[in-house]
């Protein structure tokens, strides 16, 4: 955890800097932020602004949690909360959340900037939120006992009161006078034993929102005169309005204006229908550029060049040919994954509001530092001037933290354009060929295994477009020319660096496709490659893929806790034709998650019966909301094992909505029995763990089941 | 155009192709119901027509007529239908953003199979995706739903 640096705002700070004069406490807080911040590189480190709230305690004593992070489904909206009240000892019926307005205050932990992404919401606000309900709980007895004239070491929280003897007043009483002490410059936590919402099965607090519709999504904003607009983007990556015709969309009933934007042509009317006519009536000439000749069965096929070549290093050990040459036996194989579209339920929406001075902007974002710089850049304004409200997200999956900020900048673009408060909306077909994949990517392995079936030196490459090249991130995130992220789950995989002799090495195409994190990043593809290869070599040493597993690690608890307990769970019974069981696991995002797939095969068909998911994410604050993210991975992983992938002909993409890149429906869920490995270990993440594994485990059950190796996603049976 | 919407009467002005989904949300201000794909594909969309589960999204208001427009927002006024009260007890939703027409959906499946089975479950609600992946919630939901309407 990173150091902190606690204290606590003046009320009239606050006032200044609150929509709305709150009654009552406001806690607020900040925190220092690291030295190299992404978005600050290169430039001096900005000054902290006063510090905004993150908690708010009314009169009626309700409490309100200001949440730093983005409420995706993942469950912040009720895992911060949780973390606050544990300290605050408040009727936990009482508490509400609310997105936080983009603030430096709010940066985040590690990484110094507001965002929500790589699971890391939990662990990196642990510390801060129970802080930040420490402070208050101290500040609300110290009200009572000076009210009451008594010692506060003698008074005690209970359910949202301080009480002492036979008097008790609530924290609503005491927020008034709680607001005029100076707040403590140390808090002491609860100790793990004296927990009483960390760790209980909780329910979210938003369900009563997205139950009935009332919860806000960035496309339901509604203004005064908000006007909607679609833009026309280019069919191939990379390509420019060589000219365009507008009159026939302007003659649409509704439509307010057309107007040319960096990425495109903007057609902004009354409705999004009629945004949606006069978009299909522009005619529009393109240059496509270089992307034209883009196919992505051309580009497998240069990626399996690229891999007979060697890459940059990415990490190396001994000497891993030489052991391999003399090995008893060696294994070799390609695993590929496709380029493929994040496709959140909620297509990319922004809403702009543009004023002289100041700029309002209301999405769903993962991004709010680097989302509201873009904003004032394009707007002409300092970031300050740029009021970024966080709507829920329609699911984000990494779509929705974009360096190049791209929906809310078109969006800024827009509404400069067309000098009207503007929504700017996305199709579904906008979504999957707009670009921001999860990268294409090849493994190219070559093992060789010792008399005992064990693995003596293991050589890999893979083949992957950088996501954060020519980004703000690349000077922290690029070591050497390697992209982590781009050999996460095999630079760091336990079967590879407790080898004497490894390498691993990497090519990083450059290409006009653009590419971004999805949900478990360069794991969604190192899993199923290490995970399915894995089994290869137990099958090649005629170990069982389970003992093999626990064979090689057996110097990480961890991993085989995981292993054990999904293994245990799932009581596997004997294999029999056209059924299979498989399993993985895999680390990622500080936690460790194994699967057992169930498989059956039929008339050439793969269908995921059942599957156990095992997890240790250390201290686990909701285990129903951690289960929920278990099962939820799952589904998401299967999505990718058996349906994903984006085809990219002459340039273009060319599947288009969820008729031709089906996602999992409801009959092809299966039954997920999700556990938790009970540790005190710090929290890890879980938002994206449980996705990496999957693919293999489901691979591995189909050789199980059908004799067939399956090395390219998502996995289809030959005819 | 009139529409019957949550029983009340609207009086809108739309082009006559308008799909009931835009018509709804950005003509009469009914946000809880949203848009995923505009081809049928998602049920995101999902609102009833005289009960019946209908795609809003490719369904043009001017063919409503006389029928009456339930959405997600008339289910009740305050969350208390007992498929909403079975979706926050089953803790279902992720995201959400699909849930009004998956809510949608159940609620019109309960109407006329009040105590669906599984493959009941699974053939009413086939149509209707989550990325966030709550299937296994939803059906566990469902079951929930059917026990609290039969009391």
């Amino acid at each position: 955890m990173t150091p902190h640096e606690t204290q606590a705002a003046s009320r009239r700070t606050f006032l200044k800097t609150s929509a709305g004069a709150l009654a009552g406490l406001v806690i607020s807080f900040r925190v220092r932020l690291p030295a190299a911040s992404p978005i600050t590189n290169g430039s001096p480190r900005a000054k902290l602004p006063a510090p905004d709230a993150f908690l708010h305690i009314a009169p009626d004593d309700s409490i309100t949690v200001f949440l730093a992070h983005s409420e995706m489904g993942q469950g912040v909206w009720t895992g911060l909360p949780m973390l606050l009240a544990e300290e605050l000892g408040c009727d936990w019926q009482k508490v509400q959340a609310k997105h936080a307005l983009a603030a430096p205050a709010y940066a985040h932990t590690a990484y110094g900037m507001q965002m929500t992404g790589g699971s890391t919401s939990t662990w990196s606000e642990f510390d801060r939120y129970r802080q930040v309900g420490a402070m208050a709980r101290t500040m609300l007895i110290e009200a009572a006992a000076k009210q009451w004239g008594v010692e506060a070491a003698a008074c005690r929280v209970d359910q949202g009161s301080v009480v002492h003897s036979d008097k008790k007043l609530t924290f609503g009483q005491l927020a008034e006078a709680a607001m005029r002490l100076t707040p403590p410059t140390e808090v002491t936590l609860e100790p793990p034993a004296e927990w009483k919402l960390i760790g209980k099965p909780t329910r979210r607090l938003d369900s009563a929102l997205k139950v009935t519709g009332r919860a806000e999504f960035g496309f339901d904003v509604k203004l005064p005169g908000l006007l909607t607009a679609l833009v026309a983007r280019a069919p191939v990556f990379g390509g420019k309005v060589k000219s365009f015709k507008a009159d026939a969309a302007k003659a649409v009933d509704g439509v307010r204006g057309v107007y040319q934007v960096p990425s495109g042509i903007a057609v902004v009317a009354d409705h999004f229908w009629a945004a949606k006519k006069g978009r299909d009536a522009l005619t529009i000439e393109w240059d496509h550029g270089a992307g034209a000749s883009l196919s992505t069965d051309a580009l497998r096929a240069e990626y399996r060049a690229m891999a007979k070549k060697p890459g940059l290093v990415a990490t190396t050990a001994g000497d891993a040919a030489a052991q391999i040459d003399g090995a008893a036996q060696v294994v070799s194989a390609e695993y590929e994954a496709p380029y493929l579209p994040h496709a959140p339920m909620e297509p990319l929406n922004c809403t702009v509001r543009l004023r002289k001075d100041s700029c309002e902007i209301w999405t769903g974002t993962q991004f709010q530092t680097p989302d509201q710089a873009a904003a004032a850049h394009i707007a002409g304004l300092k970031p300050e001037q740029v009021t970024l409200h966080t709507t829920f997200l329609g699911g984000g999956f990494g779509r929705r933290a974009n360096p190049a900020c791209d929906f809310v900048a078109e969006a800024v673009h827009v509404a400069k354009a067309a000098g009207a408060p503007v929504k700017t909306v996305w199709t579904r077909e906008d979504d999957v060929r707009g670009g921001y994949y999860r990268p294409m990517a090849l493994h190219s392995m070559r093992v060789g295994l010792g008399d005992d079936g064990l693995p003596v030196g293991w050589h890999h490459r893979v083949v992957c477009q950088s996501i954060v090249a020519g980004t703000p991130f690349a000077a922290v995130m690029i070591k050497n020319g390697v992209d982590g992220a781009s050999v996460e789950g095999v630079a760091d995989s336990p079967y590879v660096t407790d080898m004497p002799h490894h390498h691993v090495e990497l090519h990083s195409p450059i290409l006009p496709v653009p590419v971004l994190w999805w949900r478990s990043v360069g794991h969604s593809h190192s899993a199923f490659a290490m995970e399915s290869f894995i089994d290869e070599l137990a099958h090649a040493a005629k170990i069982d893929p389970i003992e093999y597993r626990r064979r090689l690690l057996k110097k990480h608890p961890r991993h085989l806790g995981a292993l054990n307990l999904a293994v245990e769970k799932a009581n596997l019974g004997p294999a029999t034709k056209g059924k299979g069981y498989g399993v993985a696991v895999h680390e990622s995002f500080g936690s460790y998650v194994a699967h057992v797939a169930e498989v059956t095969v039929t008339d050439g068909r793969i269908k995921v019966e059942r599957v156990v998911v095992a997890i240790d994410c250390g201290v686990c604050v909701n285990p129903l909301g951690v289960a929920a993210q278990l099962e939820g991975g799952t589904a998401f992983g299967l999505t990718a094992a058996l349906y994903g992938e984006l085809n990219i002909e002459a340039g273009q993409v060319k599947e288009s909505n969820f008729h031709n890149h089906p996602l999992l429906r409801f009959h092809e869920m299966p039954k997920v029995e999700a556990h938790i490995v009970p540790s005190s270990a710090p929290p890890g993440g879980v938002g994206e763990p449980g996705v990496p594994p999957i693919a293999a485990a489901v691979g591995n059950a189909v050789f199980v089941a059908t004799g067939q190796r399956l090395r390219r996603l998502p996995l289809r049976l030959a005819k | 155009m009139k529409l019957h919407v949550n029983g009340r009467e609207v009086e809108v002005s739309a082009p006559p192709d308008m799909p009931l989904l835009w018509v709804l949300r950005d003509l009469v201000g009914l946000t809880g119901t949203k848009y995923g794909c505009g081809i049928a594909q998602c049920g995101t969309c999902t609102v009833h027509l005289d009960g019946q589960p209908t795609r809003s999204c490719i369904t043009p208001a001017s063919a409503v007529g006389d029928r009456k427009i339930t959405t997600i927002e008339g289910l009740s006024a305050d969350g208390s239908h007992p498929v909403q009260r079975a979706w926050v007890e089953t803790d279902v939703v992720q995201c959400g953003y699909c849930q009004s027409g998956q809510i949608m959906a159940c609620a019109a499946l309960l109407e006329k199979t009040p105590k669906p089975d599984d493959a009941q479950i699974e053939m009413a609600m086939a149509g209707n995706l989550c990325r966030c992946g709550t299937y296994q919630r939803i059906k566990t939901a469902v079951h929930r739903a059917a026990e609290l309407i039969g009391g």
